[in-house]
């Protein structure tokens, strides 16, 4: 054998792409979103490491400190409870391709409606849990419709970019709240309502530990139950209804649903004010569930944002929503003690970087190829 | 209340706002909407800022802030032209994402004190102008100058000159301008980067000049979001950007200086008397911002006119061809 055949036999690997014309297999999906996590994580290590910190007692420190033991996964479920709401809201409205930034002020919105049932005070403090609670998030879920009412009404009339809308009225709403918070509801010139009666607080497992004493110390709350419902409901509207296969149809072919004789105008508003309820729910749940007063700075806590990225993590399924938000809920538990501090935000935008960047390998395929295959 | 200084801070203040809502026009302009303007300003005031107390020279921070925001662009590029991805949910990670390293990044800078700043000066004789002298030519910061002199350059490189042309063509329609030999894919890299330098200006120009240092997301609070918001209400004009920078420039130096006096207009300031409705100016220019989308909006569908039409669509040789 010449050197020249041998040369010639190994030309170089060359890197082929072509659409891929297939489905790929069921699994394909679920293996490209994981390997682009981790990805980031790697990623997110590298810039943890040129900042100075550890990238492994990083990570391991959120391992232990969001599934460590029963007590922190507890604390992991409070955190992803109102993600759920959030990433469910968004998901309906990414579904139609309307860009609703503004999970966070209808979730802030929907904590200051609940709210004010209770500061207003709208019902007597001494009403029972029954009628608090329902009032609270029918309060919630309306003052949220209306903070998505808006953006989806200029969107409908005038066209008016929802993105940066909605985004504006996230602004606005935080003003809003801090209004109510320093002018009128203070306690004692804090920046911070009283107390809610107890009334007013969803139920947490601690309180059943008498009767079940696992429960000892658990704070996860009834708002995990209102995301789980909220959740099957959305997927039976999207999957199951002739609603959501027209919102579906928006999305998918704004065209062909127009010819269809699919009413977008009132699709645009109706998705925002259903998506406004649901981030409005959430923020009735943060406040009844964990706060128990409304107070500015851990209502706006990004949970609207970080609902983007589970929404798309998850691929808009309301289903999946749930197992992602307890990712990102540990994520954000293990967060708060982690320097410095805005690694958790960090991971994030890379996460969700990655799996943009991803979503290339699932409608191309790549190969290499040595170049006499051509 | 001077209102002659109200405006002199204001045209400083939307001197943000005009680069970033330039670098826009430019990067949307050649068919990319890039919605990570507010997350490229925030990692350039960072490291404009963290710049210049390492080195002391503001010079040297702007430039790093401007190659910084860049590089963060193209992450961005790479991820819409060559993955062809969806480009709005791009830019709204390139946001998390360039809040986030700043965030890690910037970790300290809060309390590294001061430092020296960009230089301000007043130009002789165009500062001598009645009204107009004190607001535009006095004592202002170098950045603001830069400002003046980019927005026409702006307006003349995009409608009058050759590579303007094929930017415009580029955006309007890519595959035309792919068979008259113009790479659109180089081309889209590269406004997209210009924009992401232009972003990354306007963040320096936050920590090195109107508003020094470093107070993490609140450096930018938003104004990267206004900036996007602007270049739909300038359709993606160079000049009316830069009356909307300014006007909303003005507006939030109003929002600060109103709550000062005691009197206005020979009346008890209500806003002095009860600060609590400072919450509610706190809101103006959001909502200005809203109501400015509404009028671009209603405009644009009374004059016909519209985005450039490739915008947010990526560019897939030979998929029209087939």
């Amino acid at each position: 054998m010449t050197e020249s055949t041998l040369t010639k036999r190994r030309s170089p690997l060359r890197i082929k792409i072509e659409p891929r014309l297939d489905e790929p297999p069921a699994w394909y999906p679920a293996a490209v979103s994981l390997g682009a996590i981790i990805v980031a994580l790697i990623l997110g290590g590298i810039v943890i490491a040129v900042a100075g910190g550890n990238p492994f007692a990083s990570y391991a420190h959120i391992a232990r400190a969001s599934f460590g033991d029963i007590g922190v996964l507890s604390d992991t479920i409070v955190k992803a409870t109102p993600i759920i709401l959030t990433a469910l809201a968004c998901s309906i409205a990414f579904r139609m391709k309307l860009w609703n930034i503004g999970a966070e002020g209808q979730f802030i919105m929907g904590a200051w409606g609940a709210s004010a049932i209770v500061l207003a005070p709208a019902l007597p403090a001494e009403a029972s849990r029954w009628l608090f609670l329902p009032i609270m998030a029918v309060a919630g879920m309306a003052v949220g419709a209306i903070w998505g009412y808006i953006p989806g009404y200029l969107k409908a009339k005038f066209n008016v970019n929802e993105i940066i809308s909605t985004l504006m009225m996230n602004y606005i709403a935080i003003s809003w709240v801090n209004f109510w918070v320093f002018a009128v509801w203070t306690e004692g010139g804090f920046q911070m309502s009283p107390k809610f009666t107890e009334n007013a607080w969803l139920p947490r497992l601690s309180e059943y530990a008498s009767s079940v004493p696992f429960f000892r110390g658990l704070t996860t709350h009834a708002g995990l139950i209102l995301g789980i419902i909220a959740a099957v409901v959305l997927w039976f509207i999207v999957y199951r209804s002739r609603w959501g296969y027209e919102i579906r149809l928006i999305g998918d072919n704004p065209n062909a649903a127009k010819y269809a004789g699919i009413n977008i105008t009132r699709n645009t508003v109706w998705v925002m004010m259903l998506s406004g309820a649901l981030a409005g729910l959430g923020g009735m749940s943060e406040v009844a569930g964990v706060v128990h007063r409304l107070q500015t700075a851990p209502i706006a806590a990004g949970y609207g944002f970080t609902g983007i990225i589970v929404a798309w993590l998850a691929k808009l399924n309301p289903l999946v929503i749930i197992l992602v938000s307890i990712l990102f809920g540990a994520l954000i538990l293990a967060g708060r003690e982690i320097q410095p501090s805005g690694v958790p935000k960090m991971i994030q935008g890379i996460i969700l970087v990655c799996l943009i960047a991803s979503d290339f390998l699932l409608r191309y395929r790549v190969r290499f190829v040595r170049g006499e295959e051509e | 209340m001077d209102f002659i200084i109200i405006l002199q801070a204001g045209v400083a203040s939307g001197t943000v706002l005009l680069f970033a809502a330039l670098g826009e026009v430019l990067a949307e302009r050649s068919g990319v909407l890039n919605l990570g303007v507010e997350g490229m300003m925030l990692i350039g005031a960072m490291s404009a800022f963290s710049t210049t107390i390492a080195t002391g020279n503001p010079w040297l921070g702007v430039l790093v802030a401007m190659i910084v925001a860049g590089l963060l662009s193209q992450v961005h590029a790479f991820i819409v032209i060559t993955l062809q991805a969806d480009q709005v949910v791009s830019g709204l990670a390139l946001t998390l994402l360039g809040a986030g390293i700043s965030l890690v990044l910037g970790e300290g800078l809060s309390k590294a004190g001061t430092v020296s700043l960009m230089p301000n000066f007043s130009i002789p004789l165009l500062s001598q102008i009645p009204i107009l002298g004190p607001i535009f030519f006095t004592k202002q910061s170098i950045l603001v100058y830069i400002g003046y002199l980019l927005t026409p350059l702006a307006w003349y490189y995009i409608n009058r000159t050759r590579p303007g042309l094929h930017l415009r063509a580029v955006g309007e329609y890519p595959s035309a301008a792919d068979a008259l030999g113009i790479n659109v894919f180089r081309m889209r890299y590269l406004y997209v980067f210009v924009g992401g330098m232009l972003a990354g200006l306007g963040g320096a120009t936050i920590s090195l000049a109107v508003s020094p240092g470093w107070f993490s997301e609140l450096t930018t609070g938003g104004q990267g979001w206004i900036a996007v918001g602007l270049v739909i209400f300038a359709q993606w004009d160079p000049v009316r950007a830069a009356v909307g920078s300014y006007a909303f420039g003005a507006l939030r130096r109003l929002i600060l200086d109103i709550q000062g006096p005691m009197v206005l207009f020979g009346m008890n300031n209500p806003f002095y008397y009860n600060p609590y409705l400072g919450f509610f100016l706190q809101m103006l220019p959001y909502a200005f911002t809203v109501i400015v989308l509404v009028i671009g909006s209603r405009e644009a569908i009374r004059k016909r006119l519209g985005a450039p039409a490739a915008l947010g669509n990526p560019y897939i040789r030979g998929e029209r061809g087939k």
